[in-house]
């Protein structure tokens, strides 16, 4: 991405310079699990960040989705299930 | 208890305590919790928030309360409709959620919109299903990402922000994190990586509560 400033003024909205847009993205890069991006880690493009993060939300969210349906099915099976909250809860 | 989450979260919202107030039937569970998480102070930094313990043991406690409701929901529900594991799994999907959303104390538009969503719904008496309307699904990102990109062109010539194909990736970004669809790039990018750790802890809290739960179920757990 080069690093060009927004020479136009938008109506209502406030001015924001390309280079907080860089930094947020490389913030948001740093947070994504580092698999193939240890090589180029001088230039990372914008483009690749996103769809990586786009991919690891949905990654994250299927999780969930599994680990909740997992969840209810051992709630469903645990017969004792608040002596077994309160004890796992206790533990932490 | 209402003690637990005047403790560690001011009410933003009357509606974030009214949902809250509703999950807290077991007080007994909760004041064993409040007296270690009530000490908790939520760092300011989005970085360490998400991944400190103390913020994992405060989502871990009101995901217990919250899942414990829905077990209340289903076995009285059981006499009317059987519930199917896909129904059963989502309950449990949209309480974490709520629990999350909680957990990030109102700061953040995801959390604001995932518990807005809730009270609408419950509102609107279901009148549509509730898979279009709560939490983005991966189907519909993928659907309305090609009608977008139509409408998209004519914010592109006036933002003149960036290059088309970024602008488009950050939008559908957008669609991916709930409530955030229609906003500008950089609350986009800021709401996507607190959304990304606060779905990361909600990952391994989910994990660990699985493991004890499966090994409580298998053979008494070591002391």
């Amino acid at each position: 991405m080069s690093s060009r400033k927004s020479r136009s003024r938008q109506t209502g909205t406030p001015m924001i310079s390309e280079e907080q847009i860089n930094d947020l993205v490389l913030q948001l890069h740093r947070l994504l699990p580092e698999l193939g991006n240890n090589r180029r880690s001088g230039k990372v493009s914008a483009s690749r960040v996103l769809q990586e993060t786009c991919s690891y939300i949905r990654n994250l969210s299927k999780e969930v989705d599994d680990l909740s349906e997992r969840l209810s099915q051992l709630l469903e099976s645990t017969d004792s299930d608040q002596a077994a909250l309160i004890r796992s809860l206790l533990m932490q | 208890m209402a003690s637990l989450i005047s403790d560690t979260e001011p009410p933003t919202t009357s509606t974030t305590t009214d949902l809250v107030r509703r999950k807290k039937k077991r007080s007994s569970v909760s004041s064993a919790a409040s007296s270690r998480t009530s000490a908790a102070s939520v760092s300011c930094e989005s970085h360490t928030r998400w991944r400190s313990e103390k913020q994992q043991r405060i989502y871990s406690a009101k995901l217990i309360q919250a899942l414990q409701q829905v077990r209340l929901n289903n076995s009285s529900a059981e006499a009317t409709s059987s519930p199917t594991a896909q129904k059963r799994g989502r309950a449990v999907r949209e309480a974490a959620d709520r629990a999350l959303a909680v957990s990030a104390r109102g700061r953040t538009l995801w959390s604001r919109a995932i518990l807005a969503n809730r009270i609408k719904l419950k509102f609107r008496k279901q009148k549509r299903p509730r898979a279009t309307t709560a939490i983005p699904v991966t189907t519909t990102v993928v659907s309305s990402s090609n009608r977008s990109r139509k409408r998209r062109v004519s914010v592109l010539r006036l933002n003149k922000k960036s290059i088309p194909s970024v602008n488009r990736k950050v939008r559908v970004l957008g669609r991916l994190v709930p409530g955030c669809g229609k906003q500008s790039v950089p609350v986009i990018l800021e709401e996507a990586t607190d959304y990304i750790q606060a779905l990361e802890m909600q990952v391994r809290a989910m994990n660990s509560l699985a493991q004890l739960l499966s090994s409580y179920g298998s053979a008494p757990p070591p002391i």
